[in-house]
């Protein structure tokens, strides 16, 4: 059996595989369907320093190979998460981390202070690119002084694994993970969802509550390897790629890539024991391709 | 306990033009699945159908080990599924959402479906029957041909028919039936459009009955993760996926 675990920045993975904010809920959600320990790392749901309502319904629009979404970050805020959710989290014997997002640096600073107290919570990935919130979200991240300010803010309050996802709705992706990195980000994940629309033609109205959304699912996977790619060849810190990804050989694309981890997201809501199989495919498919770890394939695109 | 796993497709029924009733069975236990749940069904071949189909449970047949299901095809993806055949899989992802409220032995319900809304009340009624409670149905559709499985419902009750076009039972819409001048139930029970739903709903609230209604707002993961269904309630967004679909109109911000 090919090695498939990971060290990504401090944080040791069985395997490779992990799940995205914002689609496996807690990872509680999932108990019954597939088991929580043979999955590389759980990201739960983006989580602010204030409660957040969300978007209003409609949230979500079905769209070729994939989907829209507006949820805008609905969450019960950090302290309910510490004193509530922690709780039924901490035992889980995998890396919980916490998605973490905010409306100004001090928000991210101070969210983040609050769960760098939780013991079994190894790391952060700081959400700059949620494209559904009006103050803040991707209004950081589409900027290299946007990034690099909130990165450093939150860097000087959290002393753990740092990751921080990036948007793709931007010109040039790598100036934006270059400066995460200089700000002193340990990891970068990408991509966000892609900005998107879709119109019911028959009632003349946007599918959505706020108009736009963020397109997720199988369609945005070229683009989504493509900005790991970049990606890769402009930092040194390590990159954990998502997008799209249904299958083991949809993983390895990312791998080669770039792609030191992947995350799984909205494949999760077609199987929801789609992590563990994809990271058994992944094995499987190292096996027959006579590489005895994961390191050998990442990268290997020139 | 939720399962997500390729059940049989034993039988395939064709009710009425436009509706498809599947008869799915396994090789273990379904398990416990309460009258109101639903499942999340992958529909697979279909080229522009990504996400999960939501479908009530419209029967659980103990003995045969069956789970039924009416669906109303109205799309890709439910287009797909009536091709289904005898002898295919299906993958399903199941027990999901609250369910109605259980019955006590000795107590009134009345349930109210419109269109493929009866689906559900079936299961529904039976489990009440089961507790020992007494269901009665007021089913609305736009015509007879609407009408499905009257003969399924008359076993486990009295059954009351509105058509908007009169052609079977009294004209108009539920609320409109003799039945709710002289109300004779403990409780309310809806599961229809929801222009229906909030008639009933009304109507529950100025004779002072409960009256719990069968939310379907679009949804993706059905289990309460990715927050897309979200209902407006009193302890505001909650997922419809999870929290309900069953509601209490008291808790809706009707």
């Amino acid at each position: 059996m090919a090695n498939i675990s990971v060290n990504i920045a401090g944080l040791q993975m069985k395997t490779p595989v992990m799940t995205a904010s914002g689609t496996f809920g807690y990872g509680l959600e999932f108990a019954d369907l597939v088991n929580l320990e043979d999955i590389g790392a759980v990201i739960v749901k983006g989580t602010t320093l204030n409660p957040r309502e969300g978007n209003d319904y409609p949230r979500m629009a079905e769209t070729p190979q994939g989907m829209l979404n507006c949820v805008g970050l609905q969450n019960k805020g950090v302290d309910y998460f510490c004193q509530h959710i922690y709780p039924q989290i901490k035992d889980i014997r995998t890396n919980m981390i916490v998605n973490v997002s905010g409306s100004c640096p001090e928000d991210y600073a101070e969210c983040a202070a609050r769960i760098n107290e939780l013991d079994n919570i190894p790391a952060i990935e700081l959400n700059i690119s949620c494209p559904n919130v009006r103050q803040g979200g991707m209004a950081f991240g589409v900027t290299t002084e946007g990034a690099s300010q909130v990165v450093k803010a939150v860097r000087k309050a959290y002393s753990k694994t740092l990751i921080v996802k990036l948007s793709p709705n931007v010109t040039s992706i790598a100036d934006i993970a270059r400066s995460v990195e200089d700000a002193g980000a340990d990891a970068v994940s990408l991509i966000n969802t892609l900005m998107g629309m879709s119109i019911d033609i028959e009632r003349r109205k946007p599918r959505l509550s706020i108009k736009t959304g963020g397109l997720s699912g199988p369609a945005i996977r070229p683009v989504a390897v493509r900005c790991v790619y970049q990606v890769a060849k402009a930092v040194g810190i390590p990159v954990i790629g998502l997008g799209g990804i249904m299958t083991a050989e949809d993983a390895i694309e990312f791998f080669m890539a770039g792609a030191s981890a992947i995350e799984i997201g909205t494949g999760n809501f077609i199987d929801p024991a789609i992590s563990v199989k994809v990271a058994d495919g992944i094995s499987n498919w190292l096996d027959s391709h006579r590489c005895s770890d994961l390191k050998e394939i990442i990268g290997v695109i020139e | 306990m939720k399962q997500c796993k390729d059940l049989l497709v034993a039988a395939v029924e064709y009710p009425s033009p436009g509706y498809v009733l599947l008869r799915l069975t396994d090789t273990e236990p379904l398990g416990e699945i309460l009258g109101g749940q639903f499942v999340e069904i992958r529909v697979d071949g279909s080229p522009s159908t990504f996400l999960r189909r939501p479908i009530s449970v419209n029967y659980v047949d103990t003995q045969r080990n069956e789970l039924h299901l009416l669906i109303h095809v109205v799309g890709e993806g439910t287009r797909s599924l009536s091709q289904l055949r005898a002898g295919d899989r299906l993958n399903v992802l199941f027990p999901l959402g609250n369910g109605f409220t259980r019955g006590r032995a000795g107590e009134k319900v009345l349930l109210v479906g419109g269109g493929v809304g009866i689906a559900p009340l079936l299961e529904y009624g039976r489990q009440l029957c089961e507790a020992g409670a007494q269901p009665q149905f007021l089913l609305g559709g736009r015509s007879r041909d609407n009408m499905l499985m009257l003969d399924r419902f008359e076993a486990l009750g009295k059954v009351y028919v509105t058509t908007e076009d009169g052609s079977m039972g009294e004209q108009g819409f539920v609320t409109q039936h003799s039945l709710l001048q002289k109300p004779d139930f403990d409780r309310i029970s809806v599961c229809g459009p929801k222009p229906m739903m909030m008639a009933v709903a009304k109507y529950s609230k100025e004779h002072c009955i409960r009256c719990e209604v069968s939310l379907e707002n679009m949804m993706a993961c059905g289990l309460g993760a990715c927050l897309c269904c979200v209902e407006k309630t009193v302890k505001g967004n909650v997922c419809v996926c999870k929290q309900g679909p069953v509601f209490d109109v008291q808790e809706l911000n009707w």
